[in-house]
């Protein structure tokens, strides 16, 4: 019988969540790496052994960790006594080597980006905010990055390489940072055109390559912001997350600042599907495993007030692709609920009934194993969870 | 014998227990120190400097004799004691909540 692996990323170290296909019985693993802060974990989709972690801190930087057997080890990528020198006898110790690339080769200038105050303020690398495995290489990933670019590894997460078209891309000088910096967060890679990948930056916008990571163009038409001069521009645009199904990678799914958002074209063009929604303010946005226009926010008060609605933790479900929304609160605290649910924090496994997973600022990760219909708490006081990811496993 | 102290999450990160000590060949500096313990620890790369530009990370601070050398050239000679290991170089994380 298969069973899922909750991947959980927290302030305070990483975590590890196991049960079987019922889902029902846990085992809790962790902290791995405790007092760091786990920004995301994500396992390979082609080796669920595979597992990348980001590692941050302020005092000590960023930290790339691989396990390759499902989470029970983990080491830097590289750093075996085998990998540990080149030929030359160099060290190399190059797992957490992010730079920006400014070489006439494959590079683009090293830009500024606008400050809160409107003024500009340079490029700095500060943490991974997201790794996205590839869907067909084990060996091959994707970090996203503050202050935002898009970085690739080819070589298991030994050595990384900025796709500089990006942050090249001209606007840069637009992009802005949000409350929690200048952070790529989202990277969808489309399973039936691998050279089609989709980021999102906060505040810059939505962006697509066709050509794998070459050149990339904004796709913010149909948005609508009222905290940039012209809240129809090109680019500026706060995106929280973009979501996918695999069957349907031309629809996507977005979840704003503010506005719950779908397109039925790659991005080109967008339109509102908030419909009845509570509040559109929010962070993550998921597809379900098997039903590609059943869709899941949790919808958040507002900006400034980053806890649910009434103090009733509600997810939302829709099942026709958005503007008709209904509450999902079996099983979820309906008084005096005071968490947020971050971007990256929300999962869906693979098996049937689909199960669905998200983990809040107040330590609290949640599951439902019917689709959202009822859910519970899987474990309840962990650190400030950062990132929910699962794996569906033999 | 160069002593050198490193915080509780590098001794993890570079799977040491207590302190670290290494040969540096040459004059004892902080940039001296600091590349012998890199060639030896390449997992801390990054972690103490910054790799391109080879700052110090700014929550780090370089302490030794009871001086506070974080703001010391980096080819500037380490203190005698600190060169024949009698004391330890110490690498502090700063004071600050979490």
């Amino acid at each position: 019988m298969s069973g899922v692996r909750v991947l959980v990323g927290t302030r305070k170290g990483a975590f590890v969540l196991t049960s079987d296909g019922k889902r029902q019985h846990w085992d809790i693993s962790g902290p791995s790496f405790g007092g760091w802060e786990i920004f995301h974990m994500k396992g390979s989709p082609v080796d669920t052994n595979r597992i990348y972690a980001s590692q941050t801190s302020g005092w000590f930087g960023q930290i790339i960790q691989r396990s390759d057997d499902g989470g029970t080890t983990w080491f830097p990528p590289g750093s075996k006594p085998d990998e540990l020198t080149t030929p030359e006898g160099m060290p190399k110790g190059e797992s957490n080597k992010f730079v920006y690339d400014t070489s006439t080769q494959s590079g683009k200038p090293l830009t500024t980006h606008q400050w809160y105050d409107g003024t500009q303020h340079p490029w700095e690398f500060k943490r991974v905010w997201h790794l996205e495995p590839s869907l067909t290489d084990p060996d091959v990933v994707y970090a996203g990055v503050e202050d935002a670019a898009i970085f690739r590894s080819t070589d298991g997460g030994v050595s990384w390489h900025e796709l500089a078209g990006l942050r090249g891309h001209g606007s840069g000088p637009q992009w802005s940072p949000g409350a929690g910096g200048m952070g790529l967060h989202t990277i969808l890679i489309d399973p039936t055109h691998h050279d089609r990948i989709f980021v999102a930056i906060s505040a810059a916008g939505a962006f697509r390559t066709d050509d794998g990571g070459n050149t990339w163009r904004p796709i913010n038409r149909g948005l609508h912001s009222l905290y940039i001069p012209n809240p129809t521009a090109e680019v500026g645009h706060c995106v929280h997350r973009i979501a996918m199904h695999r069957s349907r990678p031309g629809v996507l799914f977005m979840q704003k600042h503010w506005d719950v958002m779908r397109s039925d074209d790659s991005g080109d063009s967008w339109h509102e599907v908030s419909g009845n929604l509570p509040t559109d303010f929010g962070f993550p946005i998921e597809v379900h495993a098997h039903e590609p226009t059943t869709v899941f926010v949790v919808p958040i008060k507002s900006d400034s007030e980053h806890y649910p609605p009434e103090a009733k933790l509600r997810v939302y479900r829709s099942r026709t692709g958005g503007n008709e929304w209904e509450a999902l609160t079996k099983g979820l605290p309906q008084r005096d609920c005071y968490v947020n649910v971050l971007r990256d924090a929300t999962a869906v496994d693979s098996l049937d009934p689909c199960g669905v997973y998200f983990g809040t600022t107040g330590g609290q990760v949640y599951a439902s194993a019917d689709a959202g219909d009822s859910w519970a708490p899987i474990v309840r006081d962990l650190p400030s969870v950062l990132s929910v990811e699962v794996q569906t496993v033999p | 014998m160069i002593r050198v102290i490193l915080p509780q999450h590098l001794r993890t990160l570079a799977h040491v227990d207590g302190e670290v000590q290494l040969d540096v060949e040459g004059q004892v500096t902080q940039r001296s120190l600091l590349d012998a313990l890199e060639a030896r620890y390449p997992v801390l790369r990054g972690t103490i400097r910054d790799h391109v530009t080879q700052e110090r990370r700014p929550f780090l601070r370089f302490f030794a004799c009871e001086q506070d050398l974080s703001h010391e050239p980096p080819d500037a000679p380490l203190p005698d004691a600190v060169a024949t290991g009698a004391k330890p170089f110490l690498v502090v994380g700063a004071i600050a909540g979490g």
